[in-house]
Order: C-alpha cells, then structure tokens, then sequence
C-alpha cells in the first residue's frame, strides 16, 4: 500500500516524523518526551505526573485560562500522560488548525509558567488520582502486577506516592523540568492531512533552538518477589498474571504477538472460549502485550466471583502453559485475518498512526511499512510460533491478585 | 460519499452511506428495543438476549460463530441501551458478504437452553464487575430514581435475582415479539457497492417475520427531584450524580443541548471544570447531554474526597443555578462549537464513526444527516437557542445520587 511517511531528525536530537493522509480532513500530533515515571526520582515519584499538569497551566504568553482556550477554540482534543518511558502529548484537530496547535504546544513544553500558586491544586489531584485508584480494582491490581513483575523503576506507577507528593515543592518541580524536557529523545509525530515541508520548517522555526541535555541514566533494583496478594472486599476477585516475552526489535515478535494472539486475538481465541464461554468463569479475561525497548512481558487478566478465582486461575494457567504443545493451522489463519484487518483499519485513523509512527521509531529506530508489516504477518505459521514458544515459553509467572481471601498456591 | 435506503416488503429497512475513499466497511444491525421496554419480570433479557444471539443458531453453534468473525478478521461487537440493541462488526471490502451473512444468520438465534443457562453465569460476573466500578453503580442508582415510575430507569443488566429467575421462554417470547423486521435497521457505511449489499440483505432477512412494534411511556421525564445517599463504607471517594431534564432526540433544540453541556462541563476549560478540577477540589467532574425518544436528560457528576462532597456539591449547583439565570457567554459557546465541530469531523473518518451516526439519526430523526448537515447544525446555535432550551429544561431542577463512604449529606 502507498504511503507518504517522512523523517527528519534536527541537529539538537528532536525527531520529527509525519504520515501525509490525503483522505482525511484531521490531523493528530503526539509528543513523546524522555521524562516518564522511571526517571522519578526515588523520593519524588509522581513528579512527573504532577509537572504534566501543572505544564498545561500557562506557558510563553498564555496565562492558564488563555491556554485552555486557545487551544479549545482550536478544536484541539487532548491529553497528558505519563508512561514509563515518555511523558505523552496527544492532541487532534482539524488539520488546518495544526500549525496553530504545535506553536502552543511548543510553548507548553520549553516555556511552562510551572506557576507556584497553582502546585497545591495539582498535588490535590495527584493525591485524589491515587485514592481513586483504590476504588478501581481492576486498575489497581494491574499497577501491582507491574511491581511484582519489574525491577524498580521499570515497575513505577505514574501516580506515584502520596508522601513523595506531598513533600514536592515549586523548585524540585521547575528542576525536573529542565533536565527531562530536552530535544534530544523527543520524539514529535503528526499524522493527517498535513503539508511536510511546511510541517518540517515550522517545527524547525519552533523547536530549532532548544538546548540539548543530558540523558538520564536509571539503575535497576533487584528482582521483586513474584507473588502478591491486595486484601479487599468486592464483589470479584481480580487476576493478573505476567510473564516474559520477547520486546519489539527481537527476531521473535511477530512470532511474539502471534502467540498472544491465540490466547487473546479475538472471541474465538483460547482464552475467552475456555473461561468464559465454555465455562462460564469470567465476563471480561484477556492476554495482552508489552513492550519496553530491552524487554517484552504478556500480562493477563480475569475477574470472577470471589468463590470461582481459585478455578478461573487454574485455567489461565493450564491455557499459558499448553500453548508451546501446539498450534492448529486454523488458529494462525484467524490471527493473520486479524491481524491484518487491523493494520488496514489503522490507516483510517490518525491518531493511531501518530502513535504507531513514534512508537516504531522509538522501539526501532525507523518506521516499518505497511509491506513489511503485511509480510511479516503472512510468514506467521503454527511452526513459526510455536517455535518461538519452545524458545521463551510461558513461565515462572508472576501472580497478583485481590479480593477477600488470597488464593492458595 | 453517497447515501442510499430501501425498505423490504417485510418492513425491514437498509441504509447505506457509501464512500469509495475508506479502506472498510462498518456494518450495524439496529435492533429498536432496550432496557425500557421490558417489564419487571423480565429485568435485564434485552442485555441478556444481546449476548444469546452470539450463541448459535441452527446453522451455527457459539464457537463457529466466533471463529467465522474471526476469520474475516472483522472488528466485531454488541451493545444494549435503554432504547436500542446494536450488533456491529467493521471489515475489509472483500468480507462484506460473509459479514453479512453471519449477522443475519445471529439475529436469528437458537436459545438453546445449555448455552442459556452457561451465559447466565458471565450476565452475572457482569453485574459484579460494574458492582466494583462506583461511577457505574451511581449512574445506574440516579437513572432509577430521576426516572422514578419512568421506563428510562429501568436497569439495562438487570439484578443478580431478575437474571437468576429469567427462564430461556420468557426470553423467546420477548425475542419473537422485538426482533421482528419492521422493528431493525441494517446501516452500512465505508467502501461497499450498494446493489450487491442490498440484494445480499434481502436475500438474507427478507424473510423475516413482520409483526407490530412500538413502545409504550413515551411521555417526557421532568425527574423526580429527589435525593439520595448510598452508602458504600469501603469507598474511598464520595461519587456524586446530578440529572436534570432536557430535550428528546428528535427535538431541533438538541444540538442547543449539546453545546450548553458542554459549556458546563467538558473535561477542558468548562463552568464545572474551572470551578471544580483546577483548584483540585475535584478529580473530576463533568455534564454530558443524553437523548432519549420523547425525552432527554443532562447527567452531571463528580467525585473527590467525602470531606469536600458537600461544599462541591454547592459549588456545583451554583454554577447550575448561575447558568440557568445567566445562560453562557457569547465566548463559551464559540469555544464549544469549535470542540465539537473537530469531534464530529475526526467521529466521520472512520466507517464505525459513520456507521453509528446514520444508523441513530434514521432511528431518532427518521432521515438521513450528512457530516455537513451534522456540522451545519451545530454552526447554527445561537445564544437565543441555549436561552430557549434552559427556559424549557432547566439544568437546575436536578435528582441528586451520592454513592460512596458518607453515611448522609445534607440537601444544599
């Protein structure tokens, strides 16, 4: 399939890379900064989470209401994350509004205000963001499985600790700031109807001048222990199990993402005919992919009434456990089906090719094609994966769950 | 981009917005029941029978028709509303035939009595699961007591004990009775040849049973005024719900509606959002405009920490209050009409965005709205629109629902 992707990386390190899609009327722009949650610092972990916030509330000439609506009045939807890695700025509009859009985003991101009057407002959210977690199970024992799963700090949570928070001040902040948000390793996509060359001077005039800075080293702590149970009254007990896999520039991956696929690809995958539909166990399981640029982990997930977890577990273990023993051919061609729809469906999409632009250069150094993915997809076969299965098995699992009662072994 | 309909001699109508542009095709059968039209005996079937039809019929049994979605690789799902079950899936050009093939054939479910009665286990992990998820729990509680005697409020999943009762004949007998042709429309949007689509659906329904349909309580709901606490001790946050009245989905004020709510609480630069989320009073807070046949409703709501629920709850109804006595500035509604224009035209771009968009405004508006008819609509509010809506559905004149640790919050 043809497609229009360019690159274009500035002297100080900022990557640019854009997909024209003539098709659309929209245009969607992703930031990825080098300053995700594993750069915390140990004693200030939610730091970054609370910078993504108060960045947002004046920058260059806004005052915070100014920028809210100036962006507004673009049309501009958005948001701020804060993964392990990079914090995220996504935001989608009208691509004739795009030019406007990145100039504020420019100064939101070199110029915030970080303004001192406004830090209590935004601790107060963080600390609200991490009591509302408790009443969110489902959430809660995924951000468990990840501290039983990695090393600190590949296991924070973006949410950090309430003590960390509190004790967060004007100037730790305005310091996180300018040693994170620098060019080199940030990553800027743009993907609709946009004009590159137009696109590539603008991000020039705007981003050409930003000061370099150094990249931050993180060292990694030891292994956690691999079991966890969270004690709470609810009316279902949550599972989540992780194990290793391998991440995205490994020879294995699409192997990788084909195994996943035949536990989780679709309502006739292993998973949900086992638990739920053969068995009844489970309205929501699923298996899904992850992937660090070092390292990549499947994590599962079922929720079932407290009296049924002991069995639902079994098995989502038996079912991991099986996969190496083989692979029907009719399996991998319903994964291939999926598998390519959805690589043709992302081309509707702009915001999901923003995302898979930066994604791939960020995992990879370059953008994968269309083709390359397509063909990669079409080599899939039940001796390809299983294959892959025999070298990284399902194994040594990491096992969180909560509920009432833990589970016995 | 081209639109096309036809209705069949059994009552069933088709729909089509072709557009030779896109890379799939979205496909949606649109079956007009839901949660309000069951009686309380039979709490919770529409939602029930939505995941029954994935079940088999005499061609098929569950498993085959999983394994033949999957293998078209379509994109592929349900849903059930008060008012309306959807069955859709999105796949390639090539696929339409097969995609249609298995939908009709699905809508024609079997209901056999071990797959009733194995499904019947995951409607109740579902209910347990939106038991742990407190947003969920307060919306479902407001709905009931704003909609008081109201079909609307009635529960879309039922309880653990109306689904426990449910017997596989009253869900045959409800099923005989809703989906009947007249009473579903197929809609199609995204890159597909109209003549071949729409021989393959005659082919394929055209002999459904006809039969009369309808729906009783179309009345509007001025809601019940009341206010309640649920108490919930091992919440950590208090979660709040305000529902106001509002206009029903074929009323031309509804797009007025629309901009208002968002003017008061959009997740970016609202009333509720300045007032409310910027200080940090609240980690959220927020007002969407929902439209119902013959009626419509406008749900505000926000959680944070109990201690500050009562004050938040004052702020909130100040600034309801405010609105309703002032209405919006000339900026606010300029600010939310650029919001939704990007929405409605990023919504179009995919054939499931479009898809859904001609399917509900041929069952609520009875005609076909173009992306232009769409945006032209929300370009031609004026502040006099947003006066008149407010001056017929006051945003202040709301049903109160707290769920979570407080034991009792008093009525600002």
């Amino acid at each position: 399939m043809a497609q229009d992707v360019f690159q274009h990386t500035f002297e100080n390190g900022l990557t640019l890379l854009a997909e024209r899609m003539e098709h659309v009327r929209s245009a969607a722009l992703n930031f990825l900064i080098p300053a995700g949650c594993v750069y915390d610092p140990p004693d200030q972990r939610g730091i970054a989470a609370v910078l993504a916030d108060l960045s947002t509330r004046g920058a260059g000439s806004y005052d915070s209401r100014a920028l809210t609506l100036a962006l507004d009045n673009l049309g501009v939807d958005r948001s701020e994350s804060v993964g392990a890695f990079h914090t995220r700025y996504w935001g989608a509009t009208l691509a004739s509004n795009i030019p406007s859009a990145l100039a504020i985003y420019a100064d939101i991101l070199r110029r915030p205000h970080l303004p001192e009057d406004e830090i209590d407002a935004v601790k107060a959210l963080a600390l609200q963001d991490l009591r509302g977690l408790e009443d969110e199970p489902r959430a809660k024992v995924l951000v468990e499985l990840r501290k039983h799963h990695y090393p600190a700090p590949l296991s924070n949570d973006h949410r950090g600790t309430a003590e960390a928070i509190e004790k967060l001040t004007a100037s730790s902040i305005r310091e996180h700031h300018s040693k994170l948000f620098r060019p080199n390793g940030t990553i800027l996509s743009v993907a609709g109807n946009i004009d590159w060359t137009a696109l590539r001077d603008q991000v020039g005039q705007l981003f050409g001048d930003w000061k370099g800075g150094l990249e931050t080293e993180i060292k990694l702590g030891p292994m956690p222990a691999k079991r966890g149970h969270l004690t709470k009254e609810v009316e279902q007990t949550q599972i989540a199990v992780a194990y290793d896999s391998v991440p995205v520039a490994h020879a294995d991956y699409y192997a990788a993402m084909g195994a996943v696929n035949v536990l989780s690809g679709g309502m006739s995958s292993r998973l949900f005919t086992e638990i739920r539909e053969k068995r009844g166990l489970c309205y929501s399981v699923w298996a899904s992919y992850q992937t660090m640029k070092d390292r990549g982990s499947v994590l599962c997930y079922a929720g079932t009434t407290n009296a049924r977890a002991r069995e639902t577990l079994d098995m989502l273990l038996a079912e991991l456990r099986r996969l190496p023993a083989g692979i029907e051919v009719e399996e991998v061609e319903r994964l291939r089906a999926g598998l390519k729809s959805s690589l043709i469906m992302q081309q509707e999409s702009t915001a999901s090719r923003a995302l898979a632009l930066a994604s791939d250069w960020y995992h990879l150094g370059r953008v994968r094609s269309f083709d390359e993915i397509q063909a990669a997809i079409e080599r899939l076969s039940p001796e390809v994966i299983v294959g892959h299965l025999q070298r990284f098995p399902p194994k040594d699992f990491t096992i969180v769950t909560l509920g009432p009662e833990a589970l016995a072994p | 981009m081209q639109f096309h309909n036809r209705r069949l001699p059994n009552g069933l109508q088709i729909i089509a917005e072709t557009s030779p542009a896109a890379r799939s095709v979205a496909l949606g059968f649109f079956v007009r029941t839901g949660s309000r039209d069951e009686t309380p005996d039979v709490s919770g079937v529409t939602h029930f029978l939505e995941h029954m039809v994935f079940k088999g019929t005499p061609h098929r049994s569950a498993l085959d028709v999983n394994r033949d979605f999957d293998r078209i690789g379509a994109d592929y799902n349900a849903f059930t509303s008060e008012e309306n079950t959807v069955f859709h899936a999105a796949v390639l050009p090539e696929y339409v035939a097969q995609a249609v093939d298995i939908l009709a054939d699905i809508l024609r479910p079997s209901l056999r009595d071990d797959d009733f009665n194995m499904e019947k286990k995951v409607i109740i992990e579902e209910i347990g699961m939106y038991e742990d998820q407190p947003m969920f729990s307060a919306y479902d509680h407001a709905k009931k007591i704003y909609f008081a005697d109201h079909k609307l409020g009635n529960s879309i999943l039922g309880s653990v004990q109306s689904i426990t009762d449910l017997k596989r004949d009253q869900m045959h007998a409800y099923f005989k009775r809703r989906y009947v042709a007249p009473n579903i429309l197929v809609a199609a949007a995204g890159r597909l040849d109209w003549d071949a689509f729409n021989r393959l659906v005659e082919e394929k329904c055209g002999s459904w049973e006809s039969g009369p349909i309808g729906r009783d309580c179309l009345r509007p709901a001025p809601g019940s005024g009341r206010f309640e606490v649920m108490t919930r001790e091992k919440l950590m946050q208090e979660h709040v719900i305000l529902v106001a009245p509002g206009p029903s989905a074929d009323d031309p004020l509804r797009h007025a509606a629309d901009l208002l709510a968002m003017a008061i609480g959009d997740d970016s630069g609202s009333r509720l959002y300045w007032e409310l989320v910027d200080p940090g009073l609240a980690d959220s807070a927020d007002c969407g405009f929902h439209e119902y046949e013959g009626t419509g409703s406008y749900y505000t709501s926000f959680s944070g920490e109990p201690d500050e629920a009562a004050e938040n709850l004052s702020r909130v109804l100040g600034v309801l209050r405010e609105v309703q006595q002032g209405s919006i500035r000339s900026e606010e509604l300029e600010q939310a009409r650029s919001k939704m224009l990007s929405r409605v035209v990023r919504g179009s771009e995919r054939p499931k965005g479009r898809m859904q968009a001609i399917g509900m405004s041929w069952t609520y508006q009875h005609e076909y709205r173009s992306v232009d008819d769409d945006l032209k609509a929300y370009r031609g509010v004026v502040l006099k629109d947003v006066r008149a809506v407010l001056d017929r559905f006051p945003v202040d004149r709301v049903t109160t629902l707290a769920l979570g640790p407080l034991s009792s919050l008093s009525r600002p």
